[in-house]
């Protein structure tokens, strides 16, 4: 039996605004472009028509999405499509060419900066390349305290604090006075994670942040991330190529091909009935544990470039069922289903 | 089978007190693909530094020997491994910047990658350099040649990665986590390039990864590394249908696909030993179910036809 005072709650909760249903962080038509700097030579090659300017990567191209608070939202995508340019969005790491992106329902560019300051340290990110994203001549235990330390978020003893955040990410305390090129591929990913826990976000963006790790670790730390979502109500955008991870942890998954978001929709859903047809070329590549060696099959058709994406639709030279329409006429996300989108015109040849 | 072209005998490789590799021997044939997994910090990728001497100071080879070809070149100088790195040996790295120079276009790299061990003129150099890219998937390959690997995403940089290390056909491979940042149809691209190398040019390869999955397809023998020390090998399918060591049969299930969606994933209790403090007996002791006294002392190595593992109570032969 559902009490009365629950539903009254319940219903309180997904009024807009209250934090319920509301979209903790919001992204309205976000495009991304990168522009190469020419060096001295290549401009007077330029100026002197030798060379032609270098073109402009079009990294997002219009994209928007809603990650509810406690949500885990996948992003799967082709490699290069545009996800970490996302993640870093997102974080506030990178502020996009178009289009903007709200926290809370408020436009970050319009928050006052002490508040841009705070929503950016609720925001934190862990970086895909563990390598390149730790301070090499920083100790690990400097790397992980710095921020709590700084920002009052210690309540005790540092050391105390950073052992704790070093177990939670399954490294043993011991290592802490190690400088990072001291540590392995996945402990160096360990020690990214433990500092984005360690200032307590409310939202976390998880660039192939479980990629380097053994599936032992990989389930502690997966079982780490679902606790905290648990306990603190945690939200997530996940990004992974591990579509065995993803379809464990996501509630909802968005699938991103070349700037663009293609396919939209609840876990199980996209899993048992993808649409497009790029999220059913992934599912079927899918490695499995096998008992017999099997061979890899080559891509069919060209892998399209974001120097010069193609016409139409972005999936249309390597797409099995494109027809004319698809190379001249971009498709739009469109619903196929309930809390199901996608971006294919095969939707509308079947009515 | 074909023949042995390395063989690597009780290697040890020390960082003062970490022994990070400690006392591992295995051997690849001709032709022959070993996949290498294993807990992370195990000594995966230190063991790929120690084949094709590139172990950074304070690490060195404090005992056992690699032949490669016949040739002990557990000690051979400088000079010696750079020229068998490229022509003979490559290694795709698991840090795409231990390969790439964050100043120089990737063009530049690549043509000086050919040029180091070939004659050839730039503009054949260059030819050689698209012709990599595209097999690897990079679309315009032409105009990519001129960015610098800071305007390249993850997977675009392995690719090029891995691109370099197939531009002189080299005959044996270590690749490390080589494909972690690519989609499955890129990554089943790369996977068909190699597989087709290795069909072709009878080319070894080494392939250090995470992934089962892609190990139980691609490879012909398995070898699973914890704390230092190889503890469990075989051919593929036996040892991932039918585990024998403890932390094998760990590592399989808490693979996401064996476990129910949304629920806790199973995992190994407990955490890995630190390489400094290392016990007498079985490493994995303290986090295993299996465990007694007897395991406290030195476990030898046991072996049975190809497969071999140090477990003194080993799973039952027949699990499901
Ligand atoms: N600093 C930069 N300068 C120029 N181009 C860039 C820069 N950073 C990224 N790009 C380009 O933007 C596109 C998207 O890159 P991004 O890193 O977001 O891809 P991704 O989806 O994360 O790929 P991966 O799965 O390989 O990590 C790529 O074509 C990349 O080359
Ligand atoms: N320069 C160093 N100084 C001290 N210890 C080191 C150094 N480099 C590596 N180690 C240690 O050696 C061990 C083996 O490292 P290695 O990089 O080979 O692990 P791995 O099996 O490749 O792990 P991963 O899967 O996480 O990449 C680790 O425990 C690591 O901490
Ligand atoms: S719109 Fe056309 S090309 Fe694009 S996915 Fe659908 S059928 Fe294929
Ligand atoms: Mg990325
Ligand atoms: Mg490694």
């Amino acid at each position: 039996m559902i009490s009365s005072t629950k539903v009254a709650a319940n219903i309180q909760s997904s009024s807009p605004g209250s934090g319920g249903m509301a979209p903790l962080i919001e992204l309205n038509e976000i495009s991304h472009s990168f522009g190469t700097r020419p060096d001295l030579a290549a401009r007077l090659a330029i100026s002197l028509k030798f060379a032609k300017p270098a073109a402009r990567v079009q990294a997002i191209d219009g994209v928007s999405l809603a990650v509810r608070r406690g949500e885990v939202l996948g992003l799967v995508g082709e490699s290069g499509c545009g996800k970490s340019t996302l993640g870093r969005i997102v974080a506030g790491i990178v502020s996009p060419t178009r289009g903007s992106v709200s926290w809370r329902g408020k436009d970050m560019k319009a928050l006052p900066p002490s508040e841009r300051r705070e929503a950016k340290l609720r925001v934190q990110m862990i970086f895909q390349n563990p390598y390149a994203s730790l301070n090499p001549r920083r100790k690990a235990a400097d790397i992980v305290g710095e921020a709590p330390r700084v920002h009052g978020l210690v309540g005790g003893d540092l050391g105390t604090f950073v052992d704790e955040q070093f177990r939670r990410a399954g490294l043993d305390p011991a290592l802490k006075h190690r400088f990072p090129h001291q540590f392995s591929g996945g402990q160096r990913q360990r020690i990214g994670i433990a500092r984005a826990l360690a200032v307590q976000p409310e939202f976390l963006v998880c660039d192939e942040a479980v990629a380097a790790l053994d599936v032992s670790i990989q389930a502690q730390i997966l079982n780490l991330f679902m606790d905290l979502r648990e306990r603190l109500n945690l939200t997530y955008l996940f990004i992974s190529h591990d579509l065995g991870v993803v379809e464990h942890i996501s509630d909802r998954v968005a699938i991103m091909y070349l700037g663009r978001i293609v396919e939209e929709a609840p876990s199980e859903e996209i899993f048992a009935r993808a649409n497009h047809p790029y999220t059913r070329a992934l599912l079927a590549e899918v490695p499995r544990i096998e008992t017999t060696k099997r061979g890899f099959a080559a891509i069919k058709g060209e892998l399209p470039s974001p120097l010069s994406p193609p016409s139409g639709c972005h999936f249309h030279p390597r797409c099995p069922h494109a027809m004319p329409r698809c190379r001249t006429e971009a498709p739009r996300l469109k619903v196929v289903a309930a809390g199901h989108k996608s971006a294919c015109h095969l939707n509308d040849a079947a009515v | 089978m074909n023949a042995t072209v390395l063989e690597v005998r009780d290697l040890r490789t020390h960082f003062g007190q970490a022994k990070a590799v400690d006392g591992v021997s295995f051997s690849v044939a001709r032709g022959e693909v070993l996949g290498l997994v294993g807990e992370s910090g195990s000594g995966k990728s230190v063991t790929g530094f120690s084949i094709i001497g590139l172990v950074d100071p304070p690490g060195t080879i404090v005992g056992g020997q690699i032949v490669f070809d016949g040739r002990d070149i557990t000690r051979s100088s400088r000079e010696e491994m750079r020229a068998l790195r490229g022509r003979r040996m490559a290694m795709i790295f698991q840090d795409p910047m231990m390969t790439l120079n964050p100043v120089l276009r990737i063009d530049t790299q690549m043509i000086e990658a050919v040029q180091a061990h070939e004659n050839v003129s730039r503009t054949d150099a260059r030819a050689r350099a698209r012709d990599a890219l595209g097999m690897v998937g990079i679309p315009s390959p032409d105009e990519r040649l001129q960015a610098y690997p800071h305007q390249f995403s993850g997977g675009m940089r392995q690719r090029v990665v891995i691109a370099i290390a197939l531009l002189h056909q080299p005959d044996f491979i270590i690749a490390d986590e080589p494909t972690t940042a690519l989609d499955v149809t890129i990554q089943a691209q790369i996977l068909a390039e190699m597989q087709k190398l290795v069909a072709q040019n009878n080319t070894s390869l080494i392939w250090i990864t995470h992934d089962l999955a892609v190990v139980s397809r691609l490879a012909d023998r398995i070898a699973v590394m914890y704390a230092g020390r190889i503890v469990e090998s075989g051919p593929v399918s036996d040892v991932l249908a039918r585990p024998l060591h403890p932390y094998t049969a760990g590592l399989i299930d808490s693979v996401p696909s064996r476990n129910q969606r949304g629920e806790r994933l199973r995992q190994i209790p407990g955490m890995a030993p630190s390489v400094a403090r290392l016990p007498t007996g079985c490493a994995f002791a303290p986090r295993c179910p299996r465990a007694d006294a007897v395991c406290a002392q030195a476990v030898p190595l046991f072996a049975a036809g190809p497969r071999e593992h140090r477990c003194v109570h080993p799973l039952p032969e027949l699990r499901v």
